[in-house]
């Protein structure tokens, strides 16, 4: 079955951080899709000049709505649009769901994974809050850590919300690691997340975690590399990296 | 064509119209790959050809480095839609490591260090299309990108390039690799844009 090509409106913009901003989709007749997997956009020029972008899906699936969350990077073609050029009741098209292999959904895995760690690196942090909110709205109580490395605190993405969930929410632990600047009182400073680090924050390795790590391939190759360091087994590892546009 | 999006320019280049439909040019070099990258010892590594009566021809590291090293120029297509172009390589043409293999098999299943397969028809990699590779640009493979040595075949989407190669099996019927289990397409052409199964 081919994968096919849906006209999708932009509904609601929602401003993260000053760089990165939530777009949501209207998307009629979309078959639904799994934490983790992501979407290509295509966009058409009136001249008829088209491009296309993956990105990963920030909400689990809500039917004929669909949630991206794009960072827009400063020379990019497309993100610079999507942030801060496409409008309330413009039309993009969307195909998908892509990937079948960096998902979790607290009903398919049920027994098999009892504990989830998520390593976010910057906007790495989207496929991942898909997760995390599929298990918050299925009321689940699988253990679920998520570090996140950023930059700064006014780079975090979904802040309030994660606070939110992590107080809420049975299980959620939500780690922030700041890279350049650490907030007010931070008994950390701020500087990478290293592989010896990662070790203490991640859960000692066991048969029943499961780790996805998503980021920009330098972060990604970093903390999957000191997971394994730590003892994890390659295959517990499940990997998502992004380059540049 | 598509819906037109209010607004939305793009940016053309004269590169870009040479590259297959629904691909953007990036000057560096991203990483694609599904876990950790696999550290692989350059004293233990070998790569193995098995047939489909079980013979198996293995390449020490010593054994492919002494065999004749071609440089090709080529083109690089990722499904997640990102080329580049004019990268050069140093390895050995699949045309030489299977010039003595006895077989009468229509399909490969590549195999990686790290677990990864992927599959193709025997014929894509022959005749001058596909090499074993260990140098990038004139330097060893890194191992993000598949070092110390993966397949390349350009003509097909980078995903059939697998890194990190340990071997090839060869086979009467077509058997899916990784990413092809998982809704990828089975052939993978960029230039018909092959994308997704039933591309």
């Amino acid at each position: 079955m081919r994968l096919s090509w849906y006209p999708a409106t932009l509904v609601e913009r929602r401003a993260e951080t000053p760089t990165v901003a939530t777009l949501v989709l209207r998307v009629p007749g979309w078959p639904g899709h799994l934490p983790g997997q992501h979407v290509d956009v295509r966009l058409t020029a009136e001249d008829g000049y088209s491009t296309q972008r993956s990105y990963s899906l920030a909400a689990p699936d809500h039917g004929a709505v669909l949630e991206i969350t794009v960072q827009a990077l400063g020379d990019g073609e497309v993100s610079p649009f999507l942030v801060e050029g496409l409008v309330v009741g413009d039309p993009v098209e969307l195909r998908g769901p892509v990937g079948g292999w960096f998902v979790w959904s607290p009903v398919s895995v049920a027994g098999l994974v009892d504990r989830v760690l998520l390593v976010a690196g910057g906007s790495g942090v989207v496929p991942l809050m898909a997760m995390v909110r599929a298990r918050h709205e299925a009321g689940s109580t699988v253990p679920m850590r998520l570090v996140y490395s950023v930059r700064t605190p006014a780079d975090v993405i979904y802040a309030d919300e994660l606070d939110r969930l992590a107080k809420e929410d049975d299980g959620l632990e939500v780690l922030l690691v700041h890279t350049r600047e650490a907030p007010p009182g931070s008994g950390r400073p701020a500087g990478r997340l290293s592989a010896d680090e990662l070790a203490t924050l991640a859960w000692p390795p066991a048969d029943d975690v499961r780790a996805y790590v998503c980021g920009p391939t330098a972060f990604v190759d970093a903390a999957a590399a000191g997971l394994v360091r730590a003892g994890y087994h390659d295959a517990a590892i499940r990997t998502e990296r992004f380059g540049g546009e | 064509m598509g819906i037109v999006t209010p607004g939305f320019r793009g940016r053309r280049s004269e590169e870009a119209a040479e590259l297959p439909p629904g691909q953007y040019l990036t000057s560096d070099f991203p990483v694609l790959s599904a876990g950790p990258t696999p550290q692989v010892d350059l004293d233990t590594w070998t790569f193995t050809v098995t047939t489909e009566g079980y013979e198996q021809t293995t390449w020490t590291w010593e054994d492919l480095l002494a065999l004749p090293q071609e440089h090709p120029t080529v083109d690089l297509h990722c499904v997640t839609r990102w080329s580049k172009l004019g990268t050069t390589w140093t390895g050995v043409s699949l045309d030489v490591l299977l010039e003595d293999v006895e077989t009468a098999a229509d399909f490969v299943l590549v195999h990686s260090y790290g677990g990864y397969t992927t599959n193709l028809p025997l014929e894509d990699l022959l005749d001058g299309q596909a090499w074993i590779v260990h140098e990038l640009e004139g330097d060893p493979l890194p191992s993000a990108h598949g070092g110390p040595a993966r397949l390349l075949v350009p003509h097909l989407y980078l995903w059939k390039s697998a890194k990190w190669v340990s071997g090839l099996d060869l086979l009467t019927e077509d058997e899916p690799g990784f990413w092809e289990q998982l809704g990828y397409h089975e052939y993978g052409d960029p230039w018909r844009e092959q994308r997704y199964s039933g591309d």
